[in-house]
């Protein structure tokens, strides 16, 4: 079964990177405008992952964020949050918010290739040690 | 029929009841059940300024000039609505110092002045014999007319009766009698008279019920409403004019008797006994200030209807219309009426004539009399034993003495003149009162000499211009005198002085008088030293609202025995009230009076205050002197105390100054606190902002760059793709640092400006030609209407182009593709240009208007897709516009698009040269 990737982002130029990118890790790759859409997206096939960017119009990623969160059935999905807000307020709400990795925009495409593909990695060993990873990574 | 022995009767019982009234009143408190602690019965003690030239005189007067007897009582309603912080004063002031008259007043005030308290005695006296001699005249002429009932013949001269069978005789000693009773029974002029005060408040009650009941007899018995009785006597030429205000008529007149009554409330010795003398509480003063005018409203109301009836009534000129009130229901034959009209009269007289001479024989014997005797060595009075009885021997003679004088004036002078005339020659008299005392409690700077110097001069002007013209129309004084000037000197006519013909005798000798009085009060006390006394007196009626009433006593210096002291107030007030008040002094101060030998200060000024109340300020002062030794106080003590006291006063001034300043240095503080608490947070979020969107386009510019670094491979149409996104994200980058720095050097006002005349065509082909491309790669439509011949603008010329790029773009941008269209319009509104953008695409939704001029405000739904935006352009567009002294702002279009207007003024010069 392919792994699969939710791109969450508004601005078509950085969604057309990362599905770029993403495509070429062989994910399959899935891209929503907004908060709805990517609910809407999880809805119908809850993706592996999800790249969310925070700055959305109306329901923001936070949103996105706690609203998978609080769905049991989406337990498994990781998130790692795409933003060009860089304070480290910021981040720590994501991660308090249970992102499971949080990067800065603009970012490096090797660093954002090399955290998707050890994210799948640790998958395959088990998720508690993707968990570990996750912790230190903070 | 009446018979005289039922008027006499009538009247009798009507002086019974007053006694009783007067006794029950004066029983009461002595039980300590006072019957007058109320406001309304001090107010209508007050309304004893309504005498018998009101009730009978007002119609009189109104009967001849109309509306104009208001005057009399609209000068009061001003003092007591207007000025109630004056009265107030006064009662403060007279309470403190024991104040027993308005002689004692002045001559307390300047130094406890004796000569001062004398001469202001002397003018009260000679100044209000016409206004005594008013009330004689009035009841014996109304109690013989009614004894004619119901023959209508006027009472002729009554003055040439012999002095013995005059009516107006026996009137004068009955009400001296009465006086004598009631106002001489204690020795304390200060202590308040009680049955005599609510004496006076009944007859305040009967004259206005009377009156009341006369003008409703009047109004509704004789005619048929006020609506009947005015439309009669409309048909009448000669009522008729008195029942409007005069047009063209006498202005001065009206307000020459407005401010002679405003002086003559405060003034007049009686007004000043009733209101501050025998004022119970200052907070009934704060009553009475509605409710004097409010008697003096009703007293009013059917002053003209009964003048208007009566004219109607008594065609001819046998009538005198100051009998008005009493002839109409005699006419009518209503009796009962007609002996209420002469109760009404009758008490209307009686209170003024009562309080007027209780008050002015105060006045004589203390500030007249009793000085003398005091100082005449050979009486030895200083050190004679009671003194009691020799004061109330001089206070019931000086009432007898006032009233006889009273029926001397009116027997030979009274006659010849109306009784309005009389009273206002009276009022003129004690309005040369009112400048002492105004400066005495506003002025430290008025001297004992300036209100000598003041009081004389207006006094003297007053005989001159008022009292010898009476005497010379009586005949006393040959009428040349009045007509031709003394010596035939035409400037020094009475009448006329120094040549002023444009007023009335009343208006003309009252500017003289005033301007003499004031003039001289205010030029001698400025080139006049006070002496030390006179200072500190200054010094406690001017602050006498910042003082407390004992501060007095600091001012004294000396000392003497408890014994001498005892002695002093035994001698003029009686052992049994001198033991008395000093026992109530002792229980006071927690005292024992029986264990000292030496007075101190306090005690000192207790007993001088004590006497003041007896004898009046001024001999209150020489008699204390007499036993305190080693002086009352010199005149470096006053200077020393009085520099302390400033000196305290101005460093607590300069304290309060400076918390004051302190709280609001602190409140400024903190609002500069929050303002930079707004601003951190502002710019926490304007840092923010521009970080994020800084970091968008660079994200791409990052990306796209690695991967194709990354990616050799990719194809060339991806190549192709990605490397154009890099160059698009690298101009918006680009676009927005200019933008940033732009707005910045705007905001911090540094950034320069190119300003020039420009034509608005030129600004707008250019602007279009740098858009061009847009319109033709999304297939939008423009339509351009210029109107011709505008005049320039002054703009910067680079500037208005990037602001009409800017809306032009965002027109296009938020129209859709192939369906779009635009409007650009500029035309001439009176001075500006209005200029336009109108676009069919998504709109701006209303809530967002006001705010899409702000930095980084995007309308939400035009975010999606629309990555090319700064988010600054609008921003820019307003600073920009309003350094142009114009207004950008936006409406919705027809059709859903938004439209944006910019106003902009023509440039002034080009408009002037057009115009030229």
């Amino acid at each position: 079964m392919g792994r699969s990737v939710l791109v969450v982002e508004d601005e078509p130029n950085i969604a057309l990177s990362l599905r770029f990118l993403m495509g070429k890790l062989g994910l399959d790759v899935r891209v929503a405008e907004n908060g709805d859409a990517a609910l809407k997206a999880c809805a119908e096939q809850p993706p592996d992952l999800i790249l969310l960017d925070l700055m959305l119009p109306e329901r923001d990623g936070y949103d996105v964020c706690r609203e998978i969160r609080s769905n049991p059935a989406w337990r498994d999905v990781r998130i790692i949050m795409l933003t060009a807000k860089g304070r480290d307020a910021d981040r720590e709400k994501g991660l308090a918010l249970g992102a499971d990795d949080y990067i800065t925009k603009p970012f490096s495409t090797r660093d954002l290739v090399s955290r998707v593909e050890a994210f799948f990695a640790g998958e395959a060993a088990g998720s508690d040690q993707l968990a570990g990873d996750g912790d230190v990574r903070r | 029929m009446l018979e005289s022995w039922v008027v006499l009767s009538v009247s009798l019982l009507y002086l019974c009841a007053l006694f009783a009234i007067a006794y029950f009143g004066d029983k009461r408190a002595e039980q300590g059940r006072s019957l007058i602690a109320n406001p309304y019965i001090y107010t209508l003690s007050i309304a004893v300024y309504c005498t018998s030239w009101t009730y009978y005189g007002s119609v009189g007067f109104a009967a001849v000039n109309g509306l104009g007897f208001l005057t009399i009582f609209l000068g009061p309603t001003l003092v007591f609505l207007a000025w109630p912080f004056l009265l107030g004063k006064l009662v403060r002031i007279s309470k403190a110092n024991r104040i027993t008259s308005i002689a004692d007043l002045m001559s307390s005030r300047y130094g406890k002045s004796t000569v001062l308290g004398g001469l202001v005695t002397v003018i009260a006296v000679i100044g209000i014999m016409p206004y005594i001699s008013l009330q004689l005249k009035a009841v014996s002429t109304s109690f013989t007319m009614l004894l004619d009932f119901p023959d209508l013949t006027q009472a002729g001269r009554l003055a040439d009766a012999p002095v013995f069978s005059d009516t107006t005789l026996l009137v004068a000693l009955v009400m001296a009698l009465f006086a004598i009773l009631f106002g001489t029974r204690h020795i304390d002029a200060s202590e308040h008279h009680e049955g005599l005060v609510a004496a006076i408040a009944f007859e305040s009650l009967v004259k206005l019920a009377a009156f009341l009941a006369v003008g409703l007899f009047v109004v509704y018995g004789l005619y048929d409403g006020f609506g009947d009785l005015f439309s009669r006597a409309m048909a009448y030429d000669n009522i008729r004019r008195v029942m409007v205000v005069d047009g063209g008529g006498d202005y001065s007149r009206w307000i020459t008797m407005t401010v002679l009554s405003m002086a003559a409330i405060v003034c007049l010795p009686r007004q000043f006994h009733v209101t501050v003398v025998e004022n119970v509480s200052e907070s009934h003063l704060r009553k009475a200030v509605w409710l004097f005018p409010l008697y003096l409203l009703l007293i009013n109301i059917f002053v003209l209807p009964i003048a208007v009836a009566g004219l109607m009534q008594f065609p001819g000129p046998d009538i005198d219309a100051d009998t008005f009130v009493l002839t109409l229901p005699m006419a009518a034959r209503r009796e009962g009426i007609a002996l209420l009209a002469y109760i009404g009269g009758l008490s209307a007289a009686t209170g003024m004539v009562i309080v007027a001479a209780i008050a002015l024989s105060t006045m004589m014997c203390n500030n007249l009399i009793m000085p003398i005797l005091l100082r005449i060595d050979r009486l030895k009075l200083t050190s004679r034993g009671d003194l009691t009885g020799l004061l109330l021997t001089v206070r019931r003679s000086s009432i007898l003495f006032i009233l006889l004088l009273g029926y001397a004036y009116y027997r030979f002078i009274g006659e010849s003149y109306a009784l309005v005339t009389i009273g206002l020659v009276s009022f003129a008299a004690a309005a040369q009162f009112a400048p002492a005392i105004l400066a005495g409690i506003f002025w430290k700077g008025a001297t004992r000499l300036g209100a000598l110097s003041g009081l004389t001069a207006g006094f003297l002007v007053w005989v001159y211009t008022l009292l010898l013209p009476a005497f010379a129309r009586s005949g006393w004084l040959p009428l040349d005198f009045v007509l031709e000037g003394p010596w035939g000197i035409a400037w020094l006519k009475p009448y006329a002085l120094f040549g002023m013909t444009d007023y009335g005798h009343l208006t003309h000798s009252l500017i003289w008088s005033m301007l003499a009085n004031g003039g001289a009060l205010i030029a001698v006390s400025l080139f006049s030293r006070q002496s030390a006394l006179e200072r500190v007196q200054a010094a406690l009626f001017v602050d006498a609202f910042r003082l407390r009433s004992d501060d007095g006593s600091r001012f004294r210096r000396g000392s003497a025995t408890v014994a001498d002291i005892q002695d002093l107030m035994v001698r003029f007030t009686g052992r049994k009230r001198a033991e008395k008040m000093l026992s109530a002094y002792a229980r006071s101060r927690g005292v024992n009076i029986g264990k000292l030998q030496e007075a101190d200060a306090d005690l000192v000024d207790f007993s001088e205050r004590v006497l003041a109340g007896v004898i009046g300020s001024a001999s209150a002062s020489v008699m204390v002197s007499s036993v305190v030794k080693g002086a009352v106080v010199g005149l470096e003590d006053v200077m020393v105390i009085l520099d302390e006291t400033s000196q305290v006063i101005e460093y607590s001034h300069r304290l309060e100054q400076k918390s004051a300043e302190l709280e609001r240095t602190t409140a400024e503080l903190r609002a500069a606190n929050e303002r930079l608490k707004e601003l951190d947070r502002l710019k926490d979020e304007f840092l923010s902002t521009i970080s994020h969107e800084l970091r968008t386009p660079l994200t791409s510019i990052r990306s796209f760059s690695e991967i194709l670094y990354d990616h050799p491979d990719v194809s060339r149409s991806q190549r192709e793709e990605f490397l154009g996104i890099i160059i698009r994200e690298s101009a918006r980058l680009t676009r927005l640092i200019n933008h940033i720095l732009d707005l910045a050097k705007m905001e911090a006002g540094q950034f320069v400006w190119q300003m020039e005349d420009v034509s608005p065509a030129m600004v707008i082909d250019e602007a279009l030609a740098a858009v061009g491309g847009l319109f033709g790669e999304k297939n939008v439509l423009l339509d351009v209407d210029i109107e011709p011949g505008l005049p320039p603008l002054k703009v910067d010329k680079d500037r208005m182009i990037q602001v009409l790029v800017n809306l032009l773009a965002n027109a296009v941008k938020f129209c859709d593709r192939g369906k779009g269209r635009v409007w650009l319009s500029a035309r001439r509104d009176g001075d500006s240009l209005l200029l336009s953008v109108r676009d069919n695409g998504i709109g701006i939704p209303e809530a967002e208007r006001d705010t899409i001029f702000d930095k980084f405000r995007q309308i939400s739904a035009g975010r999606k897709g629309n990555p090319g935006g700064s988010g600054l352009g609008l921003a820019i567009s307003r600073q920009i516009v309003d350094h142009f002294g114009g207004r950008i702002w936006v409406d919705g279009g027809e059709g859903g698009g938004a439209c944006f207007y910019i106003r902009l003024p023509f440039s002034a010069m080009a408009l002037k040269q057009g115009a030229a």
